[in-house]
């Protein structure tokens, strides 16, 4: 209980913090929005009402994740530049419970990336949602936020060590969107990449939605999302404090 | 018996020197640091900057790990139980960061309040009596990017008593603040001992120290080099005197040649706005007042005074004989 209530209040306070910077705020919302108009331009030209909401849903999920990639690592970066990140540190509270909700609630911010790019795409280019399965379309926007959010723990985990790691986020922005198919299938691409789609939750999340939406089975990749993120935050868990550790015997958390 | 022991503590730091060809550099922050404080006891670590006090209360707070050494608080191990000794302790930083400033002062502690677990039934009551405690009562919806310097360190102190530690880490609390802010911050401090917390101050405040602390240690380069009450530590002082001569552009030089003159046991300058306050203390036995005036020649000298020794020349004497 205390645990459930050390995460739902962190993640409060750091959505409270996110939504109250109108710069961080607009850019969540605009910055997929480029993005979006690229990616109907190009599957206009398919002509298929199904291939634009393929690909609407694809921009949609891209700012989800751009969302929290990028900022996970700016978030740790930004507890060190306030001073913030040794008086958590300091606190009895286990440090990965006190980051799980930080990168959860950047995820969360994603929610507006995904509702500002699909009614662009309706307004702009007259592309209407469709939703075979409703119910399991609302299901599976939270599981997506929780998974990246879990993905972006894992990254703040190695950031509480590797003070530069914050580029790293960035880093994993763009390979993802087409590795985990937001806007290209995955049979477009060579054998081997597969299985790395397959490690990465945001390639379930991507293909729940859009099953849910399109017409398909997204059960599993539910169940994959669910088992994905328990695995990103159990692997944060375990080596959190090993890290934390090594931070200190490096005096790596005051530094900036 | 002791609440806070540390036994030899060491700490040394590696940076990297150039860019093609990368050196490590290890330097030795803290050189085996002892000392021990008993319970409800308010004890001075006293030192100028870089002396390793920040680095010392780190290890001690479990932010750091010592290079060698050991220390615990309450009896745990600063190193094997951190988490028991963080619930234990409150830590306050000097300074403005270290605050949300997207979060009003009150969320800042309502959050800190649960990481340190404080009960959900008790919260409340416990802000409320902080925000009076440090008087920030009136202001604390307001986000704390508004706060004044003085307003962020009386929150950092607020957040530092959540969970009502029994030993409490004051790391230069009153810096960069005005006068009346440190005056109200030392009371605060004092209404703490009162109600029989321990704590350790760092601070490089001779009179701070002086007026709240039961005992001192002078760090300088990483070793404590005095210990013992403001009193005895003046005493070790209290045989010379002081003259004091206020000049307008003192040589380095002329500070060195002074300080070799027999009898001189420290020299010191401080800037005081366009003028710098020459201070030399002396052995008592020897009156060296025209031979300072002699080396002060070229130099434009304006009042001169004699005094006892204080605190600071206390101080001043142990960092300098170092």
């Amino acid at each position: 209980m205390r645990t459930l209530r050390l995460l739902g209040i962190g993640w409060l306070f750091h959505f409270k913090m996110i939504m109250r910077s109108a710069f961080d705020g607009v850019g969540q919302v605009i910055y997929p929005l480029f993005f979006a108009t690229v990616a109907f331009f190009v599957f206009r030209a398919g002509d298929s009402p199904r291939t634009l909401l393929y690909a609407s849903l694809g921009a949609a999920v891209m700012g989800m994740w751009s969302a929290t990639s990028t900022t996970a690592g700016s978030a740790m970066q930004r507890e060190r530049w306030q001073g913030t990140l040794e008086a958590l540190v300091a606190t009895p509270a286990n440090f990965a419970l006190i980051l799980l909700p930080v990168t959860i609630a950047m995820a969360t911010i994603g929610i507006y990336s995904l509702v500002a790019t699909l009614l662009w795409g309706r307004l702009l280019f007259g592309i209407d949602l469709t939703v075979v399965h409703p119910l399991l379309f609302v299901l599976s926007i939270p599981a997506t936020v929780l998974t990246f959010g879990a993905l972006g723990f894992l990254f703040a985990v190695c950031f509480v060590r590797f003070r530069a790691a914050w580029a790293l986020g960035n880093m994993f922005e763009y390979p993802v969107w087409l590795i985990c198919g937001f806007l290209v299938p995955l049979t477009f691409f060579p054998a081997w990449v597969r299985p790395i789609s397959w490690i990465l939750a945001p390639t379930w999340g991507m293909n729940a939605i859009r099953e849910s939406s399109l017409g398909g089975s997204p059960l599993p990749d539910l169940i994959m999302c669910f088992v994905l993120g328990s695995a990103y935050i159990a692997l944060g868990f375990l080596v959190m404090e090993r890290l934390l550790r090594a931070a200190r015997e490096r005096a790596a958390l005051s530094l900036t | 018996m002791a609440v806070v022991e540390a036994h030899d503590l060491r700490r040394v730091y590696k940076t990297h020197t150039g860019t093609i060809r990368r050196r490590v550099k290890e330097i030795e922050a803290v050189r085996g640091v002892s000392f021990a404080i008993d319970k409800g006891e308010l004890f001075g670590l006293l030192g100028p900057n870089g002396a390793g006090k920040t680095t010392t209360i780190k290890m001690l707070i479990t932010l750091l790990i010592p290079t060698a050494g050991t220390a615990n608080v309450l009896g745990f191990d600063v190193v094997k139980d951190p988490r028991e000794v963080r619930k234990r302790i409150g830590y306050v930083f000097g300074g403005e960061r270290g605050v949300y400033e997207r979060l009003s002062g009150y969320d800042n502690l309502r959050y800190f309040a649960e990481l340190y677990g404080v009960p959900p039934k008790v919260q409340k009551a416990r802000i409320e009596e902080l925000l009076e405690l440090v008087g920030l009562k009136g202001r604390e919806h307001e986000r704390t990017e508004g706060y004044s310097r003085g307003m962020k360190q009386r929150l950092h102190v607020a957040r530092g008593l959540l969970h009502d530690p029994e030993v409490v880490f004051l790391d230069e609390p009153t810096i960069g603040l005005d006068p009346v802010g440190a005056r109200e911050l030392r009371a605060t401090i004092g209404t703490l001992t009162s109600a029989g917390k321990t704590i350790l101050l760092t601070t490089h405040y001779m009179f701070e120290a002086d007026a709240l602390c039961d005992r001192i240690a002078v760090i300088s380069q990483g070793e404590i080099v005095a210990e013992g009450t403001p009193a005895q530590l003046k005493s070790r002082v209290a045989s010379g005197a002081v003259t004091e001569v206020e000049v307008f552009g003192i040589p380095d030089e002329t500070v060195e040649r002074l300080r070799s003159l027999e009898g001189v046991m420290s020299v010191w300058v401080e800037e005081r706005e366009q003028a710098q306050v020459l201070s030399v203390q002396t052995r008592a036995d020897v009156q060296l007042t025209a031979a300072i005036l002699g080396h002060l020649n070229g130099s434009n000298v304006g009042r001169v005074s004699h005094r006892e020794p204080t605190l600071e020349d206390a101080y001043v004497a142990l960092v300098e004989g170092e």
